[in-house]
């Protein structure tokens, strides 16, 4: 008798417990402004405790990285983040500090791109690559609200015709490239809408050989990643134009596990960061010299 | 004679023709097989799995796109496949040639199969298929589809010129002296007696060596072709789901079994053939 009347019970007990948790959890990390909130270090749960572990792309680029190469961060074009130096590199020891880590509390970890928003556990606190925010992302990873805004914005080689487009009609007929799984490829369909379906590449350095190459006639990418591609890297490539991206903005957030007890206070971080002008003059300070390029309608 | 002959046949594949055997075999794969099933369905993981992989709604969705992105493979993968027969078959005879003075054509064509089956198949999409057009020589074409199926054709036909080597080899050495005696050039008894047989005997690792081929089309996404791995690719990012990519799984399967089955049916043709040919010899 008592048996079975306690199965269900505990089923009905499970299934409370369940509906209760998972409401409370997702407005606890989308809302940011419970007065409650212990959003200092030592009441953190981070993922090495005492230690905010930040993750990144490797090779980290210039201007989102600009110190010296170092450690796993390798090479020509390679950048050690903790130099703290470029912009994203900024942002990271920034909301470091805001939660109370200290320089040398804050710990490094490489990872690609596409890999830090799948589905399951994390080796990070959060991640910042220029990851845009996107609602499919969103049901597999945490962002933290948007740090940065971004256009998207087309290269090409300088004598070629589409380097003579002026607006988005004139870009039709041509064949684009770009990194695979990125916004950008996106937003190549949803704005230009080409006559020719974009080709796809695993990393924008590929995009950018197959532009020099001449097996694309133009390659979208991020403002900012575009004007290092175009003025930077050696091959005298050059940026015909920006538009804007066909959901409205490109904005990137910092990714954390889904439903990370940490994204409530990072949100937090960001949103002191902006009142207090903290997060403008970091974007002042490194990206500020991105000279502006024609904006395509 | 022949009923135990067409009792042998049976077996190669349900493993005998009597009711006991085939009740013990039916319900031997349904314990095996309702496991697995079991232990996959209930796995605590599993509801997400099914969600993530095996979606109805993504699989519908997705399916036309897969689909034709599929195309480029098979186009791929048919003009190489033609290729590959002629450039092997070249390299095998080169390397076959007698006398010294073939002796350096010999070298390369040592030299050629152990470099591209040594140097992994991405490699060499990938430098091809980035390098060539780099070199921005007139007249030379810069499409990746281009440079990825030649990429493919030297690859193949490496690991394919070992095999029609070892067909040619198995032919035995009378056959090439009866045909010489008969009065066919050594060319002739090469061209009408030894390649035919050596052909015939070669086809199952061929054909294994071409479903080989057929998936490594997938490599050429690496220099911008939206085939089919691309295309199932682009969907998982735009959804977030891998059902596209079991989509892609499931085109390569079905033109791969009918490959499998044609195979097994040739090699068992070819064993009657050689049980009948010893039953008169």
């Amino acid at each position: 008798m008592s048996r079975k009347l306690l199965l269900p019970a505990l089923i009905a007990v499970a299934l409370f417990a369940a509906s209760c948790g998972s409401p409370a959890s997702s407005s606890n990390s989308s809302g940011g402004s419970g007065g409650a909130l212990n959003c200092t270090s030592s009441a953190l749960q981070t993922h090495a405790p005492g230690t905010l572990t930040i993750g990144t792309d490797n090779p980290a680029y210039d201007p989102y990285f600009t110190g010296p190469a170092g450690g796993q961060w390798k090479g020509k074009y390679n950048h050690d983040p903790t130099a703290g130096q470029g912009f994203e590199d900024a942002v990271a020891y920034a909301v470091a500090q805001q939660l109370g880590y200290t320089r040398e509390k804050v710990a490094w970890t490489a990872l690609n791109w596409k890999q830090s928003f799948k589905p399951g556990p994390k080796d990070f606190d959060f991640y910042l690559a220029q990851v845009s925010i996107s609602p499919k992302r969103q049901q597999s990873a945490d962002f933290s609200v948007p740090y940065y805004t971004s256009t998207q914005a087309i290269v090409a080689k300088p004598g070629s015709p589409i380097a003579q487009a002026t607006s988005l009609a004139d870009l039709k007929s041509y064949q684009f490239g770009t990194e695979s799984g990125t916004t950008s490829y996106d937003d190549i369909n949803a704005v230009i809408a080409p006559t020719n379906q974009p080709k796809v590449y695993d990393t924008t350095n590929d995009v950018t050989q197959a532009l020099s190459n001449g097996q694309i006639d133009g390659l979208v990418t991020d403002f900012p990643s575009a004007y290092y591609i175009a003025n930077v890297e050696p091959g005298g490539l050059k940026i015909v134009g920006q538009f804007t991206s066909g959901s409205g903005a490109d904005t990137w957030g910092l990714v954390l596990a889904k439903d990370s007890p940490l994204t409530a206070c990072v949100n937090k971080a960001l949103a002191q960061m902006k009142t207090s002008g903290k997060l403008q003059a970091i974007e002042q300070q490194w990206l500020a010299n991105l000279s502006h390029a024609p904006i395509l309608r | 004679m022949s009923a135990e002959v067409e009792g042998h046949r049976g077996s190669r594949i349900l493993g005998g023709t009597d009711a006991r055997y085939a009740a013990i075999a039916t319900l031997s794969t349904l314990v095996v097989l309702g496991g697995l099933t079991a232990l996959v369905v209930t796995s605590p993981g599993w509801p997400s799995v099914k969600e993530k992989f095996f979606n109805r709604q993504e699989f519908q969705y997705w399916f036309s796109d897969v689909a034709h992105a599929f195309v480029a493979n098979v186009q791929v993968f048919l003009i190489a496949e033609v290729l590959i027969l002629i450039w092997a078959l070249t390299i095998a005879v080169i390397r076959g040639l007698p006398g010294p003075v073939f002796f350096p054509l010999r070298v390369l064509a040592v030299i050629y199969t152990d470099v591209f089956r040594g140097i992994p198949t991405i490699l060499v999409v990938y430098l091809l298929g980035f390098g060539v057009p780099a070199l921005q020589l007139s007249g030379v074409p810069s499409s990746e589809r281009f440079w990825g199926t030649v990429a493919l054709v030297l690859v193949y036909s490496a690991y394919v010129a070992e095999v029609y080597r070892a067909g040619i080899d198995s032919v035995h050495p009378s056959q090439e002296a009866a045909a010489r005696s008969l009065g066919l050039s050594r060319w002739q008894s090469l061209r009408h007696v030894i390649i035919p047989q050596a052909v015939r005997r070669v086809i199952p690792p061929l054909l294994n060596d071409f479903i080989g081929l057929q998936k490594d089309t997938a490599l050429l996404s690496v220099i911008g072709v939206v085939e089919v791995f691309r295309q199932a690719e682009l969907g998982q990012a735009a959804d977030f789901n891998y059902t596209p990519l079991v989509i892609a799984a499931v085109l390569f399967i079905a033109i791969t079994i009918p490959q499998a089955r044609f195979t097994d049916w040739l090699i068992e043709r070819d064993r009657r053939r050689q049980l009948a040919g010893g039953g008169t010899g």
